[in-house]
């Protein structure tokens, strides 16, 4: 039976939900925004990072020092797979792009599995924020509403790299025109080597910060994958509010429907991406004419 | 190489899915496994199609391969249906229906937007056959006790199962499906999907409806997994569930690409190395589920170092050992299998082949009933983008026959007037009359099949066709219009084409270079072609946008030349900066400045305007010429 408070707490499932797509999001489309490539492994980096964190927990007992390894983990990731392999990929097709990415995406998912098998692992929330706060009507495991806030720090951090900073500048003038930046005296590989790091970073530290909720397993990126690419066909691509957007909108139709009936969160999902390809292609706070 | 023989292509693949039975389990392959390769071959045929042919990279081929297979296995085990083959009919058709559905929504978008949504709406399909539609599909645990096909003789019944009985029936329908996909790719239809590939943008401006195309294309490939998914029940005499998962999408993408695209043949070869792999690695080696891994490392490797796949990188080393015996320029690249060029060819027109030699095709001679009076009238036309006025108030004119010029300082709107006149881009407000007909707010498409289209400032050609296939392209859009489904017609025969591509080629001069890819050619040579690409769907109304841009002194003589000859006939208008070409060649001028018509007249009021020395010269009075 559905009752108020199930439908609250399932609307603060929904933005749990929301707020972790839209940080994930956010890293795929500043990515594929700037260097124009759609990272496929993305949903791998996002496993990963909740795999490093879980190395660094087991090794020293702490959920910071897991979230750090986690998030600094992927940064170099990042950087490595851009300078190493995406670089050499610029100048080709994006179908080439796609392939390699998607073939980098497996070979971390199996290296994982060879690591740790596929049984699942878990990261227990640290002790400070184990348990269960009632909110007057509502009891709510205290962790997962203090992911909430932990991802909209991140989220907020984000925003104020992009928004306020000299580099996040020079990153949304690269959105928009990659080619001037680099003509305007801005080496613009550098930027999108940074880029590319930041967004690996940001997925990693989803990874981490969304282990207590749900528990590790390899194949855990994958749907974390598709639902990314849902949010950012319905915010747009490029678009770092479009994202947050789209992620909340997400977040809410996966968990409302849910409480209805879980097998049809992905039919109402793909609904939602219908209806906005129908009335605005572009995303909903998207720029016309960027593909 | 192998297609210069009809049928060999056919032949020999008869003969090694004849022999393979005989040949592979030496090799140490199981019967199962050959049977699984046939089937990933077939579902890649049609994704190759999709990808290969019209370089749509869709991630979600597994929504069409569980349908098809599930309908297939659902009217064969609940419903009872006896018959294995019409089943299997069924499970394409359903899938291919499925598929048109699928494509209206995701075709809305190419490119990075296409291949995100094709992955979600495979995970939709997966959740909804896990989910709500279990009653039908058996949820997570498939549809058991799938029938393998029983074939009557007559005098005898044969009965398959598995292993080298169902070889026949599979290999059978393997070859079936080659020889289709085969035609549809020597079709105008895949000539058409290469157009797509190579520049959506052109294909659509010379008259091509690239978005029903691509639908088309789409619908193939879901035809083809659908037909596949059917076939992995029967020969598992089961239907796993698994068929639905992104995984399986997945693997098609990479069994397809290590195989080598657009090769019809890569996903057979791909499935039959992962596949042998896979055993072998998990058998002999031991290495248990670490296979996957390895084999992912081959993949990015494979990628990143030979970027056409294993039939692309044997057709290189091919081409790389006998380069040197083969003279320059007879290598085919991702050529249209279509064409083959026979010793046809006037070997004289080609060597002396003069531009204003040639009579140039007739313009199109369907003007709408009883009309008379300008052949284009532009009324009040205006342009802006956000606050940037690009053209205002622009009224035009230009009579059947004439030979318009049109010249304007850099940023004075040319090009977007231009562009609103072939519906490139829809005029702010403001009408345009073509032919007493209105054409505001009508696509580049319909206007290029009524007679009106435009040859481009910066080359839009199909870079990697040849020259004759490019023309071909343009052909074929006034020939057929703007959309037909003659997917076994033979491009060959295709009455009347080969005369216009060879006229085209004469009259722009590149009979020579005819069978080289465009990316090869020189400058002159491809805009040379540009200007044959507009001129071979026989407009009657032709724009020229900088036809001289670009090019040597003699290229401009040259050219000028052939903008004569190709205007006898014809209207014409050309926007260039070549003024001395220009008030040689047109008969009235028009000039433009700050997206406003500053004055309009013959050449000679137009040389001595004083308004136009102003905008030019910033007011030094004198004659301009000179």
């Amino acid at each position: 039976m559905i009752t108020w408070t199930n439908f609250v707490s399932q609307l603060f499932n929904g933005l749990a939900l929301g707020a972790l797509l839209a940080l994930i999001s956010s890293g795929l489309t500043i990515i594929y925004g700037t260097l124009g490539v759609l990272n496929l492994a993305h949903g791998a980096m996002f496993m990963l990072g909740g795999y490093a964190g879980y190395v660094a927990y087991e090794a020293t007992g702490s959920f910071v020092v897991a979230v750090i390894a986690g998030t600094l983990f992927l940064l170099v990731v990042g950087v490595a797979m851009e300078r190493l392999i995406i670089r050499h990929f610029y100048g080709r097709p994006h179908e080439d792009q796609l392939l390699v990415t998607f073939g980098l995406g497996i070979v971390m998912v199996e290296l994982v599995r060879l690591f740790f098998s596929s049984l699942s692992k878990t990261v227990p929330p640290p002790q400070l924020l184990s348990g269960i706060t009632s909110m007057g009507f509502l009891f709510y495991p205290t962790y997962r509403l203090a992911a909430v806030g932990i991802v909209a720090v991140a989220l907020l951090a984000m925003y104020i790299v992009l928004y306020r900073t000299r580099l996040g500048m020079i990153v949304r003038a690269g959105i928009e025109d990659p080619v001037m930046v680099d003509s305007l005296g801005i080496n613009v590989y550098r930027i999108f080597m940074i880029v590319f790091g930041i967004g690996a970073m940001a997925a990693g530290f989803a990874g981490i910060v969304n282990a207590p909720v749900a528990s590790l397993t390899p194949d855990v990126g994958e749907a974390i994958l598709v639902q990314t690419f849902v949010v950012v066909v319905i915010g747009g691509v490029g678009s770092f509010p479009g994202a947050v957007l789209g992620g909340l909108i997400a977040g809410e139709i996966i968990s409302v429907t849910s409480m209805f009936n879980p097998g049809y969160a992905y039919v109402m999902l793909f609904g939602a991406m219908t209806l906005v390809l129908m009335l605005r292609p572009q995303g909903l706070l998207g720029t016309k004419g960027r593909e | 190489m192998l297609r210069q023989r009809p049928y060999l292509v056919e032949a020999l693949l008869a003969i090694g899915l004849i022999a393979a039975p005989f040949i592979l389990p030496h090799l140490g392959f199981a019967p199962d496994t050959v049977n699984r390769i046939l089937v990933w071959g077939l579902f890649g045929i049609g994704f190759d199609i999709l990808f290969g042919y019209t370089g749509l990279l869709s991630f979600g081929q597994s929504a069409f391969y569980g349908t098809g297979g599930f309908v297939a296995a659902y009217l064969l085990t609940r419903a009872g249906f006896p018959y294995v083959l019409l089943a299997l009919i069924l499970g394409m058709i359903a899938a291919a229906a499925v598929g048109f559905l699928v494509g209206l929504v995701a075709l809305r978008r190419t490119g990075i937007y296409f291949a995100m949504i094709t992955v979600a709406i495979a995970e939709v399909f997966y959740f909804v056959e896990f989910n709500p539609l279990a009653h039908w599909t058996g949820g997570e645990n498939g549809l058991p006790g799938v029938p393998a096909p029983t074939l009557y003789l007559g005098f005898a019944t044969v009965h398959m199962s598995t292993g080298w009985s169902l070889y026949p029936f599979l290999a059978l329908c393997y070859f079936i499906g080659i020889v289709v996909a085969l035609r549809i790719v020597r079709s105008p239809v895949g000539a058409i999907f290469s157009a797509i590939r190579e520049n959506p943008l052109r294909a659509a401006a010379v008259g091509h409806s690239v978005h029903t195309y691509k639908l088309a294309a789409f619908v193939i490939a879901a035809a083809y997994a659908g037909l596949a998914g059917g076939l992995l029940g029967v020969l598992q005499a089961f239907m796993p569930p698994d068929a639905f998962t992104f995984e399986t999408s997945g693997q098609l993408v990479i069994l397809t690409a290590i195989g080598g695209r657009g090769t019809l043949f890569g996903p057979l070869l791909g499935a039959t190395i992962w596949l042998y792999l896979q055993d072998y690695l998990q058998g002999s080696l031991g290495l248990g589920a670490s296979w996957k891994l390895v084999l992912g490392l081959v993949f990015v490797l494979l990628v990143a170092f030979l970027r056409h796949g294993i039939i692309g990188g044997i057709t290189d080393l091919y081409r790389w050992v006998s380069g040197r015996a083969a003279p320059a320029g007879t290598e085919e690249t991702a050529s249209l299998p279509g064409f083959e060029i026979g010793e046809t060819q006037d070997a004289s027109a080609a060597g002396t082949g003069r531009a204003a030699a040639v009579a140039p095709p007739p313009a199109r001679r369907r003007p709408a009933p009883g009309f008379t009076g300008p052949i284009l009238h532009a009324t009040g036309l205006c342009k802006y983008y956000g606050g940037v006025v690009a053209n205002a108030d622009i009224d035009f004119s230009v009579n059947r026959g004439e030979l318009r010029g049109i010249i304007g300082p850099n940023g004075a709107g040319k090009s977007t007037f231009f562009k609103m006149l072939t519906c490139e881009v829809p005029p702010s407000s403001g009408k345009i009359v073509f032919e007493g007909r209105d054409i505001t707010g009508k696509t580049v498409t319909e206007v290029c099949q009524l007679g009106l289209t435009k040859s481009y400032q910066v080359n839009q050609l199909f870079n990697r066709l040849t020259v004759r296939e490019n023309l071909t392209i343009a052909a074929l859009a006034e020939l057929r219009g703007k959309f037909r489904l003659d997917l076994l017609r033979s491009l060959r025969t295709f009455p009347g084409l080969r005369e216009q591509v060879d006229h085209t080629l004469e009259l722009v001069n590149l009979v020579e270079c005819r069978d080289t890819p465009v990316a090869q050619l020189a400058y002159g040579e491809k805009r040379r072609l540009e200007v044959g690409l507009a001129l071979a769907s026989s407009p009657t109304l032709l724009l020229l946008d900088e036809p001289l841009a670009g090019m040597s002194p003699s290229e401009r003589a040259e050219t000028v030349t052939l903008l004569r000859s190709i205007g006898e006939g014809r209207t014409m208008i050309i926007i260039d900066h070549d003024m001395d070409a220009l008030f040689n060649l047109a008969e009235r001028i028009t000039v433009l400045q700050e997206g406003r018509v500053l004055v309009e007249g013959t050449p000679d009021e137009i040389k001595s305007n004083a308004a136009v020395q102003e905008a030019y010269l910033g007011g030094v009075h004198g004659v301009i010429d000179e």
